[in-house]
C-alpha cells in the first residue's frame, strides 16, 4: 500500500516538476522531450523516497526494477507503433481488387484504389512456394542424416551449414545473379527468385529441424530399437510422429521469414506490372519488391498502393506466425480429430 | 564398435511364436562367457560368465557404476548403440551366438526385450497403439481380434487393464508415473519376447506400482526368462531365483564376485565382500 | 590395468564360475564384431538421407566457392587497395575499396547494437525476473513477433514515421553535444535540419529494432537457466530481487549476453532493406554519425548492381565476399564465446 502511494506521489511531482521546466523555464517543446524529462525526474524522486523510507539497499532495487520495466517495455511499444503505422497508412487503398487486378492498366493519374497488386501476391506465392519445395524436404531429410543417421559427413556438414546461415541476404541475390543469371544466362525471373530465397531458407530449415529432432529424448529411440524396431522404423513411426508439431512450427515461421525478404528479390526477379503467373521465364513481381520499388516514386497513389501492399505483408506474416504458434502449443500428445476418427475405425479407441 | 554390414537378405527363421498366448512360446535361457566391454579405452566389465536359465529369474545386484547396466544391455544388443563402446566376450540365446548375424538384430532385440528405468512411452500414440507399437516396429502383422486379444492380455499381465480399459485412447503419457512404466511392460510383452531384461524398473516408482511390477515378474517368469537389476537387495530376494553380485574395485573393471541361488547369496555368502554388501555395511 | 584398449587374442575357453571373483589375471579377450544386417528398407532409408547430406553438401560449397572464385577476379585487380581505396568505380577503369563503406557498415552496427543490448538485456531480464507469470508467455509472443516483422516494414516505418522524429533529437545532440566527435557535425547550415536525414544514426536506430529480438531470444534463453539453487541462496542471505539479478543471474548468463550481442552484430553487419531505404550514399569515411551520408556494403551492393558489367558485378561480389567472411567470424565467435561459458553450454545459437 505504502509502495502504491510513494509511485503514484512521485509521478505527480515529477509531473509537475517537468511542467514547470518544459513550459515555463525553458523555451524547449516537444512531447518526446517532455517524457524523457517527466521519466528522469519520476526516478530521482521515487529512488530518493524509497531510500528515505527504506534504506539504500532497496533504493537500488527500487532503481533497477525502474530501467527493467522500462526496458521490457521499450521491446513491445516499437512493435505496436510500426504495426500501427503501417495498418494506418495502408488500410485507406485496400480494396478486395488489390487482390484480384494487376497494375496493367494503371497510368499516371489513377486513383491510388484502382488497379491492385494481384501480380505481386500471385509472384510471392509463387517464388516462395518453389522455394520451400525445394528446401524444406532436403533441409528435414539432412537433418534426419545428421542427428538420427549421423553418418561420416556429419561434422563437416554441420559446419558449412552454420557457415551458409550466416549468408547476408543480399549475397544470396548476387550470387544467384552472378550464377544463375550472368554465368549461365538466364534472365531475371520468378525462378532466379525462388533460387536466391532458398540459399537462405535451406540452412534455416536444416538448422531448426535439427535443432526439434534433438529434443525428442533419446529414451524414444531406446526403446524402440529395444522392441525390435529398425532404424528407419524408429524414425517414421517414433521419432518423426513426436517432432511433428515441432517440425510444422519450425517450417511455417521459416516461410513467414522468408515471404518478408526484399533483398535478394532486388536482384533476381526483375520486377514487373502485369500478371506472370510463369515463374519460369519472363521478370515476375513479388509483394516486397513491390512494395520497395513503388514506394519511391513520385505520385501519391503509387506511395499508397505501396502502403497497401505492406500492410497486405505484414498481414500475410500475422497470420502464418499466428498459425505455427497455434500448432506450436500443441506438443506432441495432441490427438487430432482425423486421428481419433482413424482409430474409432480401427477399434483401438 | 565397428560393425559388419551384411547386405545379403536371407533370415533365419523366428523359432518363436507370434503369441505369449500360443502354447508354443517358450522360454529362452542365455549364457555369457567371459563377456568384458570397454567405453573407448575405458574398460568397465571383466570377465563376466553368467548363465540365466529358462525361466528363472536372475537378479543383479551390486553397488552403482559396477557395470551391472553395461552388463544388461550387452545381452540384447543395445551395447553397440554407443559411438565408442566395444566389447569382448560371447553371448548365446539356446545356444546360438547373438552377435555373429546368425540372428539378425532386430530379432535379437525382439525376442529379448528390454525395460528401462526411466517409463518411456511413446508420446505421439495413445495406450492402446503403445501396446501395439513393438509390432509395428519389428513388422510383426496381425489381425484385428488378435490385436484386441494381445492389448488386453499383455495390460492384464502387466497389472495395468482395469485401470486402462476405458482409456485406451488416450495419449500414453497421460497416466502416471506407475501406470507408465506397465505400460511399457505391456508394450513389452506384446512381442513375444523370450527373455525381458529390466534395468531398475521400480527405481522411480512408488510403493504400489512396485509391488504390482514385481507380482508381474512372478507371473511371466515361466514364459519368459527375466533378468532383472535392481539396487532394493529385498527386491532381489522377493522376485528372483538366483543372483549375482558385480563389485568394481577403485579403477578396476566391474566383475561377478558371486554368484547362485537367491537363498544361499543372501544367508551364507561365500565371499566377504558379498556378506558385506547384502547386510548392509555398504552400498 | 583396466584402461587398455581391446587386443585380438586367439580365444581360450573359460569355464564356470569359480568361488572367488573371476578374472583378476586379464584372460585373453576376443573382441566381438557385432554383425549387423540391415533390411532394404534400412538401406534404401540410409541411403536417400545420406544423399540429402551430401546434396546440402555440395550445394553449399557450390556458393561459397562460386562466390570465392568471382570475387578473387576481382580482388587481383584491385589487390590490397580494396582494403585502402574508399571511392568505388570498379567499371569505369578506377580503384575500388572498401576502406569507406567498411567503417560505415561498422557504425550503423554499432549504433544498433549501443541501443539494442541494453534493451534487449533489460527485457530479457524482464521477461525471466520481473514479469508476472501471465505475462511471459505474452511479451515472448511479442518479441517473437518482433523477430518475424520483415526488415522493409521496418524500413519504411523508419524512413517515414521515425526519421522525421529523429532529426530533431540529432539536432539537439549537434547542439549539446558536438564536443563529442561522433556528434560533431559542420554547423555550415545553421539551423536548419536539412543535414540530419539519411544518416548513420538513423539507420542505427531503425537496424536495432531487427536486432533486439535475436538478442533478446538468447538472453532469455540463458538467463532463464540460472541455477534455481543459487537464486534461492542470494533470495535467503536476504537479498533482494535486484540483488539476486546482480550476483546470480547476470554473472551466471555472461557469456549469452556476449554472445547474444555479437550474433546480434552479425545481424547489423548483413541488415540491407532498412538502410539502402534511408542512407544516402556516401564514400568517405567519418567519425560522425549524425549527419547526412552514411553507407554499407549491403546497401552498396543493392544500389549498384544494375548498373555494374561483369567486372563491376565481381566487384560487389568481393564486397560481399568481404561482408560474408565478417559476419561468419562473428557469427563463430558467439557461438564459441556461449558454449563456453557457464551458461551456453546447453544453449543453441
Amino acid at each position: 500500500m505504502v509502495d502504491v502511494i510513494v509511485m503514484t506521489g512521485s509521478a505527480i511531482s515529477a509531473f509537475a516538476l517537468s511542467y514547470f521546466f518544459f513550459q515555463i523555464l525553458l523555451p524547449v517543446s516537444g512531447a518526446l522531450g517532455f517524457l524523457v524529462c517527466w521519466y528522469v525526474f519520476f526516478n530521482i524522486i521515487s529512488t530518493v523516497a524509497v531510500w528515505e523510507l527504506r534504506g539504500a539497499v532497496k533504493a537500488k532495487d527500487h532503481l533497477a526494477r525502474v530501467f527493467i520495466w522500462t526496458g521490457g517495455m521499450a521491446a513491445v511499444v516499437p512493435l505496436i507503433l510500426v504495426l500501427g503505422y503501417v495498418i494506418g497508412k495502408g488500410y485507406h487503398s485496400l480494396r478486395p481488387q488489390f487482390f484480384t487486378q494487376d497494375q496493367k492498366y494503371v497510368g499516371a493519374l489513377s486513383k491510388s484504389t484502382e488497379g491492385g497488386g494481384a501480380h505481386a501476391i500471385v509472384g510471392t506465392l509463387e517464388q516462395v512456394g518453389i522455394a520451400s519445395l525445394i528446401s524444406v524436404p532436403l533441409g528435414i531429410t539432412t537433418a534426419v542424416y545428421l542427428n538420427e543417421v549421423k553418418g561420416r559427413l556429419t561434422k563437416p556438414l554441420r559446419m558449412i551449414i552454420d557457415a551458409m546461415s550466416a549468408v547476408p541476404s543480399i549475397v544470396a541475390g548476387l550470387f544467384i545473379y552472378a550464377a544463375w543469371i550472368l554465368a549461365l544466362g538466364n534472365q531475371q525471373s520468378g525462378i532466379a527468385g525462388s533460387l536466391a530465397l532458398a540459399v537462405l531458407f535451406l540452412p534455416t530449415v536444416t538448422r531448426t529441424s535439427e535443432v526439434v529432432l534433438r529434443l525428442v529424448p533419446g529414451g524414444l529411440r531406446e526403446a524402440s530399437l529395444a522392441l525390435g524396431g529398425t532404424e528407419w522404423r524408429t524414425t517414421s513411426r517414433v521419432v518423426l510422429p513426436t517432432a511433428k508439431s515441432g517440425l510444422v512450427t519450425a517450417v511455417i515461421l521459416g516461410v513467414a521469414r522468408v515471404i518478408g525478404e526484399t533483398a535478394p528479390l532486388i536482384l533476381t526477379v526483375g520486377g514487373a506490372f502485369v500478371m506472370n503467373s510463369n515463374p519460369l521465364s519472363g521478370k515476375q513481381d513479388a509483394l516486397p519488391y513491390f512494395v520497395f520499388r513503388l514506394i519511391r516514386f513520385p505520385q501519391e497513389a503509387q506511395v499508397q498502393r505501396a502502403w497497401t501492399g505492406a500492410l497486405v505483408l505484414v498481414i500475410l506474416v500475422l497470420v502464418l506466425f499466428v498459425i505455427a504458434r497455434a500448432i506450436g502449443g500443441r506438443g506432441p500428445d495432441h490427438i487430432s480429430r482425423l486421428k481419433k476418427r482413424r482409430l474409432k475405425r480401427k477399434g483401438l479407441a | 564398435m565397428t560393425s559388419i554390414d551384411i547386405t545379403s537378405s536371407d533370415r533365419t527363421t523366428m523359432s518363436s511364436d507370434i503369441s505369449l498366448l500360443d502354447p508354443g512360446h517358450k522360454a529362452a535361457g542365455l549364457t555369457a562367457t567371459n563377456v568384458a566391454c570397454w567405453f573407448g579405452t575405458k574398460k568397465v566389465l571383466e570377465g563376466v560368465n553368467l548363465d540365466m536359465a529358462p525361466g528363472q529369474v536372475t537378479a543383479l545386484i551390486g553397488p552403482s557404476g559396477c557395470g551391472k547396466s553395461t552388463f544388461l544391455r550387452t545381452l540384447n544388443r543395445m551395447h553397440e548403440l554407443v559411438p565408442s563402446a566395444t566389447l569382448a566376450g560371447e553371448i548365446l540365446i539356446d545356444g546360438v551366438d547373438i552377435y555373429r548375424g546368425a540372428i539378425p538384430v532386430t530379432d535379437v532385440r525382439r525376442r529379448i526385450g528390454m525395460v528401462f528405468q526411466k517409463p518411456n512411452p511413446f508420446p505421439a500414440m495413445t495406450v492402446a497403439e503403445n501396446v501395439l507399437a513393438g509390432l509395428k516396429l519389428s513388422g510383426l502383422k496381425t489381425t484385428r481380434s488378435e490385436r484386441d486379444d494381445l492389448i488386453e492380455s499383455c495390460l492384464s499381465k502387466a497389472g495395468l487393464w482395469n485401470e486402462v480399459k476405458n482409456r485406451l485412447g488416450d495419449p500414453g503419457r497421460a497416466l502416471s508415473g506407475g501406470q507408465q512404466q506397465r505400460l511399457c511392460i505391456a508394450r513389452s510383452l506384446a512381442v513375444s519376447p523370450q527373455v525381458l531384461l529390466m534395468d531398475e524398473p521400480c527405481s522411480a516408482l512408488d510403493p504400489t506400482s512396485t509391488r504390482r511390477i514385481e507380482q508381474t515378474i512372478s507371473e511371466i517368469s515361466e514364459i519368459v526368462t527375466v533378468v532383472i537389476v535392481t539396487h532394493n537387495m529385498q527386491q532381489a530376494q522377493r522376485v528372483s531365483n538366483r543372483c549375482a553380485f558385480f563389485l568394481a574395485a577403485e579403477n578396476e573393471p566391474g566383475r561377478i564376485i558371486e554368484e547362485g541361488p537367491t537363498k544361499d547369496i543372501f544367508s551364507n555368502p561365500r565371499d566377504p565382500r558379498t556378506n558385506d554388501y547384502v547386510n548392509g555395511r555398504f552400498g | 590395468m583396466s584402461d587398455r584398449g581391446p587386443r585380438n587374442y586367439v580365444v581360450s575357453v573359460v569355464g564356470q564360475s569359480a568361488p572367488s571373483d573371476i578374472g583378476t589375471i586379464s584372460d585373453p579377450d576376443v573382441v566381438v564384431h557385432p554383425v549387423v544386417r540391415r533390411s532394404g528398407v534400412d538401406r534404401i532409408f540410409r541411403s536417400v538421407a545420406t544423399s540429402s547430406g551430401v546434396i546440402t553438401f555440395i550445394l553449399m560449397g557450390l556458393i561459397g566457392g562460386f562466390l570465392l572464385l568471382k570475387g578473387y577476379d576481382a580482388l587481383k585487380v584491385a589487390g590490397w587497395g580494396f582494403l585502402t581505396d574508399s571511392e568505388w568505380a570498379p567499371d569505369q577503369g578506377g580503384k575500388f575499396g572498401i576502406a569507406a563503406i567498411l567503417p560505415f557498415t561498422v557504425q550503423i552496427a554499432l549504433v544498433a547494437l549501443f541501443i539494442a543490448v541494453p534493451v534487449a538485456l533489460s527485457t530479457a531480464l524482464f521477461i525471466t525476473e520481473y514479469a508476472p507469470r501471465k505475462l511471459r508467455r505474452l511479451l515472448t509472443a511479442m518479441i517473437d513477433l518482433l523477430a518475424a516483422v520483415p526488415s522493409l516494414i521496418y524500413g519504411l516505418w523508419g524512413l517515414f514515421y521515425l526519421q522525421p522524429r529523429l532529426i530533431t533529437l540529432s539536432k539537439w545532440m549537434a547542439n549539446h553535444l558536438g564536443w563529442i566527435p561522433f556528434f560533431h557535425v559542420d554547423n555550415q547550415y545553421g539551423t536548419s535540419l536539412g543535414i540530419f536525414p539519411s544518416s548513420t544514426f538513423v539507420s542505427g536506430v531503425i537496424v536495432s529494432l531487427m536486432v533486439i529480438p535475436i538478442c533478446t531470444a538468447v538472453m532469455r534463453e540463458v538467463f532463464s537457466q540460472a541455477p534455481p539453487g543459487e537464486r534461492e541462496g542470494a533470495m535467503a542471505l536476504g537479498g533482494t530481487r535486484w540483488g539476486v539479478v546482480r550476483d546470480v543471474v547476470l554473472p551466471f548468463g555472461r557469456g549469452g549476453i556476449i554472445g547474444g550481442s555479437m550474433l546480434g552484430l552479425g545481424r547489423a553487419l548483413g541488415e540491407t532493406i532498412a538502410v539502402t531505404l534511408i542512407i544516402s550514399p556516401a564514400f568517405t569515411a567519418k567519425w560522425s554519425i549524425l549527419d547526412q551520408g552514411s553507407n554499407s556494403i549491403a546497401a552498396l551492393i543493392a544500389l549498384k548492381f544494375s548498373e555494374s558489367s561483369t567486372f563491376g558485378i565481381s566487384a560487389l561480389m568481393a564486397a560481399g565476399l568481404a561482408l560474408f567472411i565478417i559476419t561468419l567470424l562473428v557469427n563463430a565467435a558467439a557461438s564459441t564465446v556461449v558454449s563456453n561459458s557457464r551458461s551456453g553450454s546447453s544453449t543453441e545459437i
